[in-house]
């Protein structure tokens, strides 16, 4: 067939189409499905209600990671600790019943796989290239590392995936993000997202799908792959994503759910057509110069917020849209920062190491490069490590980083999505900082009154030692 | 799902932008199994102010909000659009929403109005003193003072509203179809049907 140039959006897009209807929209096949326990009761519920079943359960994933405590699950006895909070328990609970009931694969709270669905997607083979992944979930997002076309829904959506294994859905319009040129020393897939969300907004992505290309995506590992395509909804977009390629093969030959023996050759050479074709136009381009890029943190309340750890907090008047004044201003009260105020000399109180953002291998080493030999400063109250899922837990002891982590001052905890979101027992006090390696420092999030500045993992561990945020690169 | 024609009262005028649905309804809220309750956790962080607008009186069980832009980024928790159902909101006008939040929000027959800023601050400025009518069938926003505005809705999604449609009962009725595909799907790609290997 001789058809036009394509871009990987659109192939992955053509691949899934069930039907086309005269309204503008179509119905998609989903291949995987995602599930936790904050999203789905009420889906789970509404099957119930209307004695619908799971059409495809093979297709479903679910685990809990959202509310799950991080401190010891079981006790000396190896009995399960209960969960003190009576709603988490509830919600927990309602997924322990719903998965086996509906016949989905089900990670407990104490398997070695558990962890958050983003991590144990990917790490278990489940999340595949040119797949489409959906997820009660905006981090879904994260999953287009993998060259996934990967998004995430509500949880009406989530019950509809799960009786039909469909969504209906508009095309999105492309966007590319290239990158050219080469990161600087010690600049990391984190100061590069965040970096590329402060260029073009919150809002600069919605509608589109993100392809990131350009040589620094291709030289980077899936690790940090997934942490770039995971704050793609940060910039608006629901999916980001980027082509797979040998480095993709290799991280995924062997996991559980990846394909095995000839089927596993049939599915390398499918995903070796899954690149965007010469001349295929995207809708939007923004081009980013990698040179530019510093160490990257955030000064306000929006990830959109962003400026290099040499710079200062901006003054609101110097947004030219004057919707944007107010919300800075807004901004710098809720953060208790002043204009001019030098980044590197803001003072943190906690810092979180961790989130379905960054707390891979590849992140937990990156901060314990930092640590090793090293103490956190006394004004750090509070600084927890929790591994993105068991088995990174159990890699990063072989490795010896818990010693590393424990030796600096720093809690190492159990797997789950923590102090991202403090929906657990983990949150920043009010009016407290928190350098945080999460993906959203929202008014509240992290707790109310709770203060975020986002940075990468080894700036978070420099944070950690100095106390205050810090050029990681006066540290290494 | 209730059908919605016309939606019509006081318009609480919250014109922010970038409203994202942790502030909407914080993490803390979600440790539910219900969708309902979840009104008393709507915009807990701006209701803390004694003196703020959600809580006047009246503006109690006020049907809209009028918004700035980017209305609904962030989480894609549906509690979001649970808890504005919650508190009687079944509209929300704004220059653009995000694209999770919009399809919360129909699935929970919640209109989402775009409208250009000039006119969304038109109506920010009548919400304070005077009702706002969106009437679906004609797609206008009107006031009491001859404003008249008129927005795009996709046709599909009006076509549900209008006629109260529940989409997984529609889909589930394309059952050949998806069959069809998942049969091809198996003949081609065997490896990627199969999951995490746990069929019913």
């Amino acid at each position: 067939m001789a058809s036009k140039p394509r871009t990987l959006y659109e192939k992955i897009w053509d691949a899934h189409v069930i039907e086309r209807r005269d309204d503008g929209t179509s119905l998609i096949f989903i291949d995987r499905h995602l599930v936790h326990e904050v999203t789905s009761p009420q889906a789970f519920e509404a099957l119930r209600l209307n004695g619908r079943k799971v059409r495809r359960p093979e297709l479903t994933l679910a685990v809990p990671d959202h509310n799950l405590p991080t401190t010891a699950r079981l006790d000396a006895a190896g009995k399960r600790i209960p969960i003190a909070d009576l709603e988490s328990a509830q919600q927990l609970e309602a997924l322990e019943h719903n998965a086996p009931e509906f016949g989905v694969r089900y990670f407990g709270a104490t398997a070695r796989e558990q962890g958050i669905v983003h991590v144990v997607g990917p790490e278990q083979g489940f999340s595949l290239p040119g797949t489409t992944i959906v997820c009660g979930d905006s981090h879904t997002a994260a999953h287009g590392g993998v060259g996934a076309l990967a998004f995430g829904i509500g949880t009406s959506e989530v019950e509809h995936v799960l009786a039909t294994q469909t969504l209906l859905l508009k095309q999105s319009r492309t966007m590319e993000v290239r990158v050219e040129g080469d990161l600087g020393p010690g600049i990391t897939s984190k100061d590069l997202i965040l970096h590329i969300i402060g260029v073009i907004g919150t809002a600069g992505g919605t509608g589109y799908v993100i392809e990131y290309r350009g040589k620094v995506f291709e030289e980077m590992s899936v690790e940090g792959r997934l942490t770039v395509c995971n704050m793609s909804i940060e910039g608006g977009a629901r999916a980001g994503l980027i082509a797979p390629d040998d480095t993709t093969f290799a991280y995924l030959k062997g996991r559980p759910f990846s394909p095995k023996g000839a089927e596993w050759d049939q599915a390398v050479a499918y995903w070796r057509t899954l690149k965007t074709d010469e001349g295929a136009v995207f809708d939007k381009s923004v081009v980013i110069n990698a040179a530019d890029i510093e160490p990257t943190v955030t000064w306000g309340t929006s990830p959109e917020d962003t400026v290099a750890i040499g710079g200062v907090v901006p003054d609101p008047s110097s947004f030219a849209d004057p919707s944007k004044q107010k919300a800075a201003q807004a901004s710098l009260d809720y953060m208790g920062l002043a204009p001019g105020q030098r980044m590197d000399e803001v003072e943190v109180q906690n810092v979180f190491i961790g989130s379905c953002t960054n707390s891979r291998i590849e992140d937990l080493r990156a901060a314990a490069a930092v640590l090793k030999g090293r103490h956190k400063a006394s004004n750090v109250k509070w600084a927890i490590v929790v591994p993105g899922s068991g088995l990174v837990k159990e890699q990063a002891e072989a490795e010896g980083l818990d010693k590393v982590f424990i030796g600096a001052g720093l809690e190492w905890r159990e797997p789950g999505c923590s102090a991202c979101l403090g929906m657990n027992p983990d949150k920043v006090p009010p009016g407290e900082r928190c350098a945080s390696t999460s993906n959203r420092n929202f008014v509240g999030r992290q707790g109310p009154g709770a203060r975020t500045h986002l940075v990468s993992p080894a700036m978070a561990a420099a944070a950690a030692v100095t106390g205050k945020l810090t050029d990681v690169r006066e540290l290494v | 799902m209730e059908a919605v024609r016309e939606v019509s009262g006081r318009a609480i005028p919250f014109g922010r932008k970038n409203i994202d649905t942790d502030l909407i309804i914080p993490a803390r809220w979600l440790k539910t199994v219900s969708r309902e309750g979840l009104g008393r956790g709507a915009f807990e962080a701006v209701r803390e102010d004694p003196n703020n607008i959600f809580d006047k009186p009246e503006f109690a069980r006020a049907p809209i909000i009028v918004a700035g832009d980017n209305f609904g980024c962030g989480s894609s928790r549906e509690h979001a659009a649970w808890a504005l159902l919650d508190m009687g909101v079944k509209a929300v006008i704004a220059p653009s929403f995000s694209d999770i939040f919009s399809g919360n929000a129909f699935k929970n027959g919640i209109l989402t109005v775009v409208l250009p800023q000039e006119q969304v601050d038109r109506l920010l400025e009548v919400a304070e003193t005077d009702p706002v009518t969106i009437d679906l069938e004609h797609q206008t926003v009107t006031t009491p003072f001859q404003d008249r505005f008129t927005f795009e809705i996709d046709p599909f999604r009006k076509h549900c509203l209008v006629n109260g449609l529940d989409e997984v009962g529609l889909t589930l009725a394309r059952d050949a179809a998806i069959a069809e595909y998942e049969a091809r799907l198996e003949a081609e790609k065997p490896w990627l049907a199969r999951g995490t290997g746990l069929a019913a």
